[in-house]
């Protein structure tokens, strides 16, 4: 099953992984902040991802790894 | 398995770039093509002067500061010192483009066996948002607040195209960073460029059409859109010189 994680701390909350995902799982945190003050993205459910990586490959900080 | 995690050829510095920058893309893409030739240890990098400025704190391999613009003048000479090593530079359109311009055609028409990463974002970002060589015509910028007139400032320099015109360059392509599928033709072009070192070819230049959404005045998301829009059209994608294909072809 695919995996996707957030290394949050770096997120700067662009929201380009949000644009990118086809199933549309991706969304910024509203009730968060991390310590650069950015509200970070987070996944909304983890069980429909299917692993394409088009999040990882559209992040511009490298905060996203993708499990298989 | 992991299918997709940051390359070993980045350092774990956080990127001090703006959100949404495109350049982290372009920093890891290089990375990308670093590891899987496996060269990290025998490359070295050359900063510009711009928002990529302190690069060699986000490459793992060794790297060097140049003057502004003179980022493939310096490369010539670390190559031609020590012709094992691959060097590449990493410049902006301000650096290239602009004071860099003697420096980028001179290297160019010498086939120096460097690679050449040129982002194009059609702005000066690091000073504030000034009109760069490459701003399109009417484009708003700080020093152009009534858009980029081309009867009083000229016209935008299309650097691949006119690199492409000499006969020394090895490998001349135009990418763009705004979605997955240009990411991943970008990912093959900068391969592409630094295989072409490795094998002795010349002198490679990938131009990387990319967003500065601070400067624009954009969300990260609009600013690929103006990409799409506005920067493709007047910058097509493509590969502009290949002297190898042509060669098969003869």
């Amino acid at each position: 099953m695919a995996k996707v994680s957030f290394k949050t701390d770096i997120c700067k909350g662009c929201g380009l992984c949000v644009d990118a995902c086809p199933k549309k799982i991706i969304a910024l945190a509203k009730d968060k902040l991390n310590a650069k003050g950015h509200s970070p993205a987070i996944i909304t459910d983890q069980d429909k991802c299917i692993g394409c990586a088009f999040c990882a490959t559209m992040c511009p900080d490298c905060v996203i790894t993708v499990e298989k | 398995m992991v299918v997709f995690e940051k390359p070993k050829a980045l350092t774990d510095a956080p990127l001090h770039y703006c959100p949404g920058c495109t350049h982290g893309i372009i920093h890891r893409l290089v990375a990308e093509a670093i590891d899987e030739l496996g060269v990290e240890g025998k490359t070295v990098g050359v900063a510009p002067v711009g928002c990529a400025v302190m690069a060699y704190d986000y490459f793992a391999c060794d790297m060097v500061e140049a003057a502004h613009g003179r980022a493939p003048a310096v490369a010539t000479g670390l190559k031609r010192a020590m012709p094992e090593n691959i060097i590449f530079t990493y410049q902006g359109d301000g650096d290239l483009a602009s004071i860099g311009m003697a420096e980028t055609v001179h290297a160019a028409t010498r086939n120096e066996n460097i690679t050449i990463i040129f982002v194009n974002n059609a702005i000066y970002g690091m000073t504030g948002g000034q009109m760069a060589p490459t701003s399109l015509p009417g484009q708003v910028t700080q020093t152009s607040p009534y858009g980029r007139d081309t009867a009083v400032q000229g016209f935008p320099i299309k650097v691949s195209e006119m690199l492409s015109a000499l006969d020394g360059p090895e490998y001349i392509e135009r990418v763009a960073v705004n979605n997955v599928k240009n990411v991943k033709n970008a990912k093959k072009a900068i391969l592409k460029a630094f295989k072409n070192q490795v094998e002795g070819k010349g002198f490679s230049l990938i131009e990387v059409v990319s967003s500065c959404p601070t400067n624009w005045g954009m969300t990260p998301s609009k600013a690929l859109e103006w990409v799409e829009e506005k920067m493709i059209p007047y910058y097509p994608l493509g590969v502009y010189k290949d002297k190898s294909a042509e060669k098969k072809e003869d």
